[in-house]
């Protein structure tokens, strides 16, 4: 049967370092005595990640690689450092717009305090998002406005010392860049935005995380985020269809690096080596076969989370690249694009600016149904959601929905997806089509107003696990509200990260709640043909709601 | 907290200075001529200046906020304004900030129970409603004075001014706008003031507009309702400024100077500092773009070529591993893997 890929470290890890949940919701919103400029960060356990290490900052010819510790004085910064700062800063002033509006506008309204689930799970000042925005601002203030350079202090002016550069690493990397602020902001200010760039700086200074920077050197060279060789993913991927031929009695042997297909299939790797992503990516390789589709896996663009894009700009295009050079080498028609959260964020707002237009590749189509894919015209690529709820509803999917039935099921829109995107009812749409036992969160926190999982932007690591207990606190809160209320055991999601994080997550706040990618729920209740008689759902499980003549009736 | 200090000294010193120059030292053509051009002048190319300087500035990425479903299938209802896919949509989504706080109005705040460990979240509208009723009534109380800028005053300032003294008590008639200016301004600063986070963000640029405003609403309603000014003869000046054959008026007392130096305070504060946000809103990326990404091509004046790892590297260095898995590479066309 499946063997479980990753061995449950979480449950270790949680159960080591961390306080008990009663413990950590205990949240001190009160503010600190002194000002926030003269209260200097403390930097606790638990909540910041391990520094990057030399060789995986010099794998992509990043600035100041060496090995160094989050703990020493020393951060051996180079000598030049505040002017490699300040430079940065003049240049990336002058070529975002977004950069400038949100270091200018900026009211202090207050309306994005409250939003962050940073805040909101630790009450640290400084993870309201003005106040994270304010680090920045502080020193754009004293570097490149006359008051600021006149008036110091006394308009929220600062200079760029030692001590800030380590705040902002504490703070920046204490964002996971889902926008939630942002939605609430009169102005749209963006801390997304704002934590993109400021990590871009620090990074002039060799300054990341070890937990971006290592996957981010994989992707680069090997392909994809844990560095698994070509033959180790063919291999993963295969021993998954062995899976699926146990459970239905269907063969299915899917293509790699195949030229002339007619799609080029992405996902995030989480999907092909942990559970329970693995679950989901059995659903596509079920889901593709049964409609026959002429398409493959690609072992060289084997990733479509970009950690490049929790590191710098350039980072994400150096690795997004990989997509459309293996698109237009293998001479596929398009691109589908598996359930991940922050590889949509770049696949629809960036890619086509970054690596594109992509000339080479044909407006989408699906072979199946014939629906063009009007908004997909100029990046060509199609989200795998989009793409089977068109197929739903033009009835070429046939479902036993009673195969769900034990799943009493909540979803959780992941942040890139809602805000970077807006893909909200194509998910729901055909999980009502799978599902008979739907029930929605808090409107509050669910659609554009969706919670992070607090692992987001790189954040998921095990070191940092109490400040990701306390990210996912808001989220968790509200599954834990729907598990109460309806028994809701199964949070359904469409990100990867969301799918690793969520378990231990939901082993914290709410257990006896598992997760689950749409497509595993899916091909979970999806007749294929030629199955052989279904009595164990795709995790390997006994299936509890069958009746013997359901089953029977299972036969197409 | 110490920035609330600097403000009210700042505030201080700006109505002293007025009182001295006039009653101490009689430089009426100062306050009354030079000091209101220059600020004009300062407002109107310092705002300028700052907008140009936006909108020289590139924006690389196409990077909306959505707040609502995606253009997509077309069986799937678009919410077009919370996530435009085109440019009239877009107008419609700004407008929409600008005229009705769109953003603001969703504003929600979580409370977190007694238990300590569920949390919920309730409508908090009151900053939307402060700020609506402060921005309207600044607006209204602006367009009135025109009356002081025109002769023939054109019909709908007359109309907007009757309008605004519906409630038709005191003599003079009480301005509503007036009235919920000066209330609006103070529940914006008593927010400031009593929500401990807001008090611990906010920084003497924030309390300072906010003191500036009390202080013009407030010598405003003490010429109009308490003390009394000579209208004609401010008429008179400030048709001077304006047709820019400036003439001195003698006995127009000092509350008009006062008055009058803290607006020119105002305007040539305005373009730099977070005043700016009445405009910043028409340029920020996250609201003025549309999320037509995947559909319209988005250029970026600085694009530049990347060298990524490419697929020949890749396959030099793994073409054992990848011939004894069976995928294919790249000079091989035979396939040995299925169809799927």
């Amino acid at each position: 049967m499946i063997p479980s890929r990753l061995p449950q470290e979480r449950i270790k890890t949680v159960a080591d370092n961390l306080p008990k949940p009663e413990e950590l919701s205990q949240i001190d919103l009160s503010m600190p005595d002194t000002g926030w400029m003269d209260t200097p960060a403390i930097f606790r356990k638990g909540i910041y990640c391990h520094a990057a290490r030399a060789r995986d900052i010099e794998a992509l010819g990043m600035p100041n690689p060496r090995d160094w510790r989050v703990e020493d004085d020393d951060w051996k910064l180079p000598h030049n450092w505040q002017d490699v700062i300040m430079d940065g800063l003049r240049e990336r002033l002058e070529k975002f717009r977004s950069l400038r509006i949100f270091m200018d506008t900026c009211v202090r309204c207050g309306a994005c305090a409250d939003k962050c689930h940073f805040f909101i799970g630790s009450g640290d000042p400084k993870n309201m998002p003005v106040l994270r925005a304010e680090l920045l601002r502080s020193v754009y203030r004293h570097n490149f406005t006359r008051a600021g350079k006149i008036m110091g202090k006394m308009v929220g002016a600062r200079g760029l010392s030692e001590t800030v550069l380590k705040e902002w690493w504490y703070y920046f990397f204490q964002c996971t860049e889902c926008r939630r602020c942002s939605l609430f902001c009169p102005y749209g200010i963006d801390t997304a935005e704002i934590t993109i760039i400021a990590r871009e700086l620090l990074n002039l200074l060799g300054l990341n995380i070890d937990w971006i920077s290592s996957p981010v050197a994989k992707c680069h060279h090997v392909g994809n985020h844990i560095g698994m060789e070509p033959q180790a993913m063919k291999e993963s991927i295969d021993f998954l269809c062995n899976d699926i031929e146990e459970i239905t009695g269907i063969e299915i042997k899917p293509s790699f690096n195949r030229k002339g297909a007619e799609i080029l299939f992405v996902t995030s790797s989480g999907d092909y080596y942990s559970e329970p992503g693995i679950f989901t990516c059995m659903g596509y390789l079920m889901l593709f076969h049964q409609l026959g589709l002429d398409y493959t896996w690609s072992t060289y663009a084997a990733e479509g989370g970009n950690f490049g894009y929790f590191t710098s700009h350039e980072a994400a295009k150096l690795l997004n690249a990989k997509i459309y050079a293996e698109a237009k080498r293998l001479g596929v028609k398009y691109i589908l694009g598996g359930e991940c959260g922050h590889m949509w964020r770049v696949l629809n707002q960036y890619m086509d600016t970054m690596n594109g237009p992509p000339d080479f590749l044909e407006t989408p189509v699906s072979p199946v149904t014939g629906t063009r894919f009007e908004n997909a015209t100029s990046t060509k690529a199609v989200h795998i959601c989009e793409f089977t709820a068109d197929l739903i509803k033009k009835t070429k999917l046939k479902f036993d929905t009673k195969r769900n039935d034990h799943i009493k099921l909540t979803y959780h829109d992941s942040c890139n997806v809602a805000r970077g995107m807006g893909m909200l009812e194509e998910p729901r749409y055909i999980i009502k089509k799978v599902c008979n036992n739907f029930y929605e969160m808090p409107e509050e926190t669910i659609r554009e107003r969706t919670f992070c999982c607090g692992s987001g932007a790189g954040l998921h690591a095990g070191e940092d696990m109490e400040l990701r207990m306390r990210g996912g606190f808001a989220r968790a809160n509200a599954v834990r509200h729907v598990r109460d209320k309806h028994g809701v055991n199964m949070l359904a999601c469409i990100c990867a990260i969301d799918r690793a994080a969520f378990p231990t997550l939901m082993e914290y706040w709410a257990p006896e709640v598992g997760v689950t990618g749409i497509h595993e729920l899916l091909a979970n209740a999806m007749i294929m043909d030629g199955q052989k008689e279904r009595t164990q759902d795709i995790r390997g499980e006994d299936l509890p709601n069958l009746e013997p003549e359901d089953k029977g009736a299972n036969n197409v | 907290m110490i920035g609330i200090a600097y403000a009210l000294i700042a505030l201080i010193i700006l109505i002293l200075v007025p009182w001295v120059g006039i009653q101490g030292l009689g430089l009426t053509y100062l306050f009354g001529v030079i000091i209101p051009y220059a600020a004009m002048a300062i407002f109107f190319f310092g705002v300028l200046q700052r907008l140009l300087k936006w909108s020289r500035i590139p924006n690389p990425f196409k990077i909306p906020t959505t707040g609502g479903q995606q253009k997509s299938l077309n069986w799937i209802r678009q919410s077009k304004f919370d996530n435009p896919s085109s440019t009239g949509q877009v107008i419609g989504r700004v407008l929409s900030e600008v005229f009705l706080f769109r953003s603001l109005f969703r504003n929600l705040s979580p409370r977190v129970g007694t238990q300590g460990t569920s949390v919920t979240y309730a409508s908090a509208k009151w900053l939307w409603i402060f700020a609506i009723l402060f921005h309207y009534a600044m607006f209204t109380t602006v367009f009135r004075h025109l009356r002081f800028f025109t002769n023939p005053v054109p019909w709908p300032v007359g109309f907007v001014e009757g309008f605004d003294g519906w409630l038709e008590v005191g003599i003079p008639q009480v301005m509503i706008s007036g009235l919920v200016l000066l209330c609006a301004v103070c529940l914006l600063l008593a927010r400031r003031l009593v929500i401990p986070r807001l008090r611990y963000i906010s920084l003497m640029n924030d309390f300072f507009p906010l003191f500036l405003l009390i202080a013009i609403a407030t010598t405003g309603a003490l010429m109009r309702y308490i003390v009394g000014i000579n209208v004609p003869s401010v008429k008179e000046l400030v048709m001077g400024l304006v047709s820019f054959r400036p003439v001195m008026i003698e006995g127009i007392g000092l509350l008009f100077y006062i008055h009058i130096f803290l607006v020119s305070t105002l305007l040539a504060y305005f373009p730099f500092s977070k005043l700016m946000h009445a405009g910043g809103i028409f340029f920020s990326p996250t609201r003025s773009m549309a999320n037509d990404n995947r559909a319209v091509h988005h250029d970026n004046p600085w694009n530049y070529t990347v060298k990524f790892h490419t697929y020949d590297a890749f396959e030099e260095e793994f073409r054992d591993k990848m011939t004894e898995a069976g995928i294919p590479l790249d000079d091989t066309l035979s396939s040995s893997t299925g169809k799927d």
